[in-house]
């Protein structure tokens, strides 16, 4: 109850009205999907449901990424890298369950490490045929390497772009190391073929509308989450970070903490949207940890606008359904529109949509409500 | 210093001719042995051609090549010989002279004890071909098979050869037949071994150790106590060349950096379309060849230095107007910078696979760039050694460029201190604009070099821009030398990590230790000390 309160009682009217739609989805989609039939005006279609629960997964990410970025100031451009180490961990508890159904028939290995020749599971293997664990380790692998990562940059205050471009050399190195057979986590073709989730058929559309009701779910629970903290007191100091680092640390507070705080939560959200994405999507491979694919979700967050969580939310749902609207429409027009809708956010939209439309609102009704605890700060350094 | 074989060749050949008996008057000896061959008795055949072999006829190593091909055949008439030519026409075998009507002909017959002959044959007339090059390659395949009936054929040669270095093949061959025959003296095998450790390769090596273990102690000792010398040896060539591939890496890291040590020092604007400049270099190459294939063919082999203004004046260009449009609205928000700069990268990318195609352009080398050469074990390619060159020849004119001139001294007062140079009258706009045009231009230039040695394709400049960071950041920011340094560094460390750790583990290992130098001097190696920093 007390949690419930902690987490509720901080929700602005957007993100109320977020909320009550995410709702809705979660609930409404699958029952469209699965209830009404195919024929019908009222029927989502089996690759919407995948294709919006990807852009659910999009959006915690984005989520994640706003939360260190437009609250504290921190350009990650290895996010990616978090959500394809969530996206592994759950690969590998999905590779464990196809057991022996596997093209070499093996009753352990991957049909992969038949391939390679390998005779027993490596380590790092070990236990994922455990969803428990697994689920552990989606949150443990992404939360360890962002702790450690952060603790050493943040001590020795690497800041601005030498931070991006360090967390980029980090996404870029796992990049490369996963490409890499000897890593054992199936080198370049990366993890497939998935049968089941928790004895669940991964194929069967009942299956897709829950995994699509989860991502919801767990956009909305990171969403209270962010707003929990960035409207706390703690999140206040954030947003001086991100404003004025060195005045906050002469007033005191220990900055790196903070930093490294919203730092690893941030990593584990990002974590756990890799793990709901990878079921959907059927695969992950090293091509997730590209340094492209991490700026990629800088510009969602950039669109929706940067420093109002529904907002990175919304940006990331945005441009993707731009994309695949794009890759169908005009094959050769997406880049173009990516690079210009960078080059056009970061010149004339700097606060993205949301901000932009609520400093219009709030213009518009100058009178009703005094201009009191807005999210969109000085742009910092 | 590139090699030119076929000037070489034309030397020897026209030597060979002149030093040697005069020719005619041993074809008057051959004639009679090619005479013999036109007959059914194997025995005879193989007679005259070991006899051909060593008359030192120039009739005598197309004869036998003939017979080897099924090409010699003769008249049944009159016992006339003629080659078979691959046109189906004849050509007389005593003179080479083409002849109407051969009239109906039967092929000389082979068999195994004619091909053994003929195999021997072929090993002695290339070992005297007048071609330098052949009679190289006839020593080194005596070296390879250590076949002891060459061994006549080959003091032979040793006494007629005058080109040193064939004849230290040649000796070095005769000193691996000596070393592994069983009927040479100890003493003399002993001596052989000293020649094939001078020799000094990995192929002298594997001869040593190929020595059976029948042979006398003494002389299992002598190639054992070699061989380790020759190990030694060659692990410091080995160190040598990977320095060397590693100064090859780090220049092209140099090229591909500085532009953005310049950017980034002076304007502290990441600019992330830098890989975009240099792609744009290499395609400017590809246009500049193209255009020059066509127009004026005679000067593909300049094509290069026509292509070296051509791409710094259109990346330069490019780069002032992407600052004109963009970059100026973005100063002192460096994180957006980056964004925008991406952006741009992404539309020059898509601009160039729309308008080039997605697959690689062809940029052809120059000769002169072509080829390779020798020092002691090094392998050197002209292509890598002119691209070290360039880069070294860049960043000098670069530093005199900043140092010397009053746009450089300008540029300079910027980095240092933007407001007091504004102060003092220098349009720091002006400066910018041209900054970025010049960083720019850099890229430009790197982008012909890398033309040389990298695929061209849209995708070029994103191999290069994580790497180009990871060079400024590790050098530090606003300084050429440390950028320098940091190129060299981290070049020269990948190619020694790689032969222990592999190629790509190498270069994650180098990815971390930057990340983690990062943490003890967040400014790079050589950072800018002041107020100016911040």
């Amino acid at each position: 109850m007390m949690l419930t309160r902690f987490l509720l009682e901080k929700i602005d009217r957007t993100g109320w009205i977020f909320l009550v739609l995410l709702a809705l989805a979660a609930v409404m989609v699958p029952v469209l999907n699965l209830a009404v039939p195919p024929g019908s005006p009222f029927h989502v279609s089996n690759t919407a449901v995948s294709l919006w629960g990807k852009y659910m997964t999009y959006a915690l990410l984005a989520l994640a990424v706003d939360l260190v970025w437009g609250y504290c100031g921190i350009l990650s451009l290895g996010h990616g890298a978090f959500f394809a180490l969530g996206g592994y961990a759950m690969g590998m508890y999905l590779m464990r369950q196809i057991g022996p159904r596997g093209v070499y028939s093996h009753p352990i290995l991957p049909d992969f490490m038949v391939f390679l020749n390998w005779k027993e599971l490596p380590l790092t293997w070990w236990g994922f045929s455990s969803f428990p664990y697994a689920l552990f380790m989606v949150a443990l692998v992404p939360g360890l390497l962002a702790f450690v990562f952060g603790w050493f940059a943040f001590r020795s205050r690497v800041t601005g772009v030498y931070l991006s471009i360090i967390t980029q050399a980090l996404t870029y190195a796992l990049m490369l190391a996963f490409f890499r057979n000897d890593m054992g986590f199936g080198g370049n073709n990366g993890l497939t073929d998935f049968k089941d989730i928790l004895g669940f058929n991964i194929q069967s559309q009942t299956t897709r509308a829950v995994l699509f009701s989860l991502s919801v779910v767990a956009l909305m629970i990171g969403y209270l989450l962010a707003r929990a903290i960035v409207t706390s007191k703690a999140g206040k100091i954030l947003i001086a970070v991100r404003d004025a680092e060195a005045r906050t640390r002469f007033l005191g507070y220990r900055v790196e903490h903070f930093k490294l705080f919203v730092w690893t939560v941030s990593a584990v959200m990002a974590g756990i949207a890799g793990a709901l994405y990878v079921p959907q999507v059927g695969i992950i491979n090293p091509s997730e940890f590209s340094p492209a694919n991490s700026i990629e979700t800088i510009v969602w967050v950039a669109v929706g606008g940067r420093g109002t969580l529904v907002g990175a939310a919304l940006g990331a749902g945005i441009v993707n359904f731009a994309k695949s609207w794009f890759t169908g429409a005009f094959p050769q027009g997406w880049l173009f529109a990516l690079g210009g809708l960078f080059i056009v956010v970061t010149l004339f939209l700097p606060k993205g949509i949301l901000g932009t439309f609520t400093d219009w609102w709030k213009r518009r009704g100058e009178t009703r409500e005094p201009p009191a605890g807005k999210a969109v700060g000085q742009p910092a350094e | 210093m590139i090699r030119r074989p076929g000037l070489v060749a034309l030397l020897a050949a026209l030597l060979t001719v002149v030093l040697l008996a005069p020719p005619s008057a041993r074809a008057q000896d051959a004639a009679p042995l090619i005479q013999r061959m036109a007959t059914e008795t194997f025995n005879d055949i193989a007679g005259a051609v070991a006899a051909l072999a060593t008359s030192g006829s120039p009739r005598a190593a197309p004869v036998i090549e003939a017979l080897r091909d099924n090409r010699l055949v003769y008249r049944q008439a009159d016992r006339a010989v003629f080659i078979r030519e691959a046109s189906g026409s004849f050509v007389s075998a005593l003179t080479g002279e083409p002849v109407t009507d051969a009239g109906t002909t039967r092929p000389v017959r082979l068999n195994n004890a004619v091909r053994r002959a003929i195999d021997a044959a072929m090993g002695a007339l290339t070992l005297m071909n007048p071609d330098p090059a052949r009679r190289a390659a006839a020593a080194e395949a005596v070296f390879k098979s250590r076949d002891a009936s060459a061994l006549p054929a080959l003091e032979q040669a040793i006494g007629q050869e005058r080109d040193a270095r064939i004849r230290i093949l040649m000796e070095e061959a005769r000193a691996a037949v000596v070393v592994a025959s069983p009927e040479a003296n100890e003493a003399d095998r002993i001596t052989a071994i000293g020649v094939i450790q001078r020799r000094g390769d990995q192929d002298a090596l594997r001869m040593l150790g190929s020595l059976p273990a029948t042979a006398p102690p003494r002389v299992r000792e002598a190639a054992e106590s070699a061989s380790v010398a020759i190990r030694r040896t060659l692990a410091v060539w080995e160190a040598v060349q990977n320095v060397w591939y590693g100064l090859s890496l780090g220049s092209v890291l140099l090229l591909a950096a500085i532009g953005l040590a310049i950017t980034f020092g002076v304007m502290g604007v990441i600019n992330m379309a830098h890989g975009e400049m240099v792609m744009i270099g290499a395609y400017t190459t590809f246009v500049v060849q193209q255009v020059l294939r066509t127009m004026a063919p005679g000067l593909m082999d300049v094509s290069l230095f026509i292509a070296l203004p051509m791409a710094f004046l259109v990346a330069g260009a490019i780069g002032i107007a992407i600052e004109r449009l963009i970059i100026r609205h973005l100063y002192g928000r460096p994180l957006e910078t980056l964004l925008a700069t991406w952006g741009v990268s992404l539309v020059l990318q898509q601009a160039v696979r729309s308008w080039f195609g997605p697959t690689n352009r062809e940029v052809t080398t120059p000769s002169w760039m072509s080829g390779s050469f020798e020092v002691g074990h090094l392998a050197i390619t002209a292509n890598r050694l002119a691209i070290i060159i360039f880069a070294a020849m860049v960043f000098a004119a670069l530093l005199l460029f900043l140092k010397r001139t009053p746009f450089g001294l300008q540029t300079r007062a910027v980095t240092q201190n933007r407001r007091m140079a504004g102060a003092m009258g220098i349009r720091t706009n002006w400066v910018d604009a041209f900054t970025f045009g010049l960083g720019s231009g850099i890229a430009g230039l790197a982008g012909v070099a890398l033309s040389q040695i990298d695929n061209v394709s849209p995708n070029l400049g994103q191999g290069y821009i994580i790497d180009s960071f990871m060079v400024v950041v590790f050098g530090g920011v606003g300084n050429l030398w440390g950028t320098l340094v940091g190129a060299m560094t981290l070049g020269i460390a990948n190619k020694l990590l790689e032969p222990y750790a592999g190629a790509v583990l190498g270069k994650i290992l180098l990815l971390v230790f930057i990340i983690l130098f990062i943490q003890k001097r967040p400014r790079g190696l050589f950072a800018l000390k002041g107020r100016a920093v911040e």
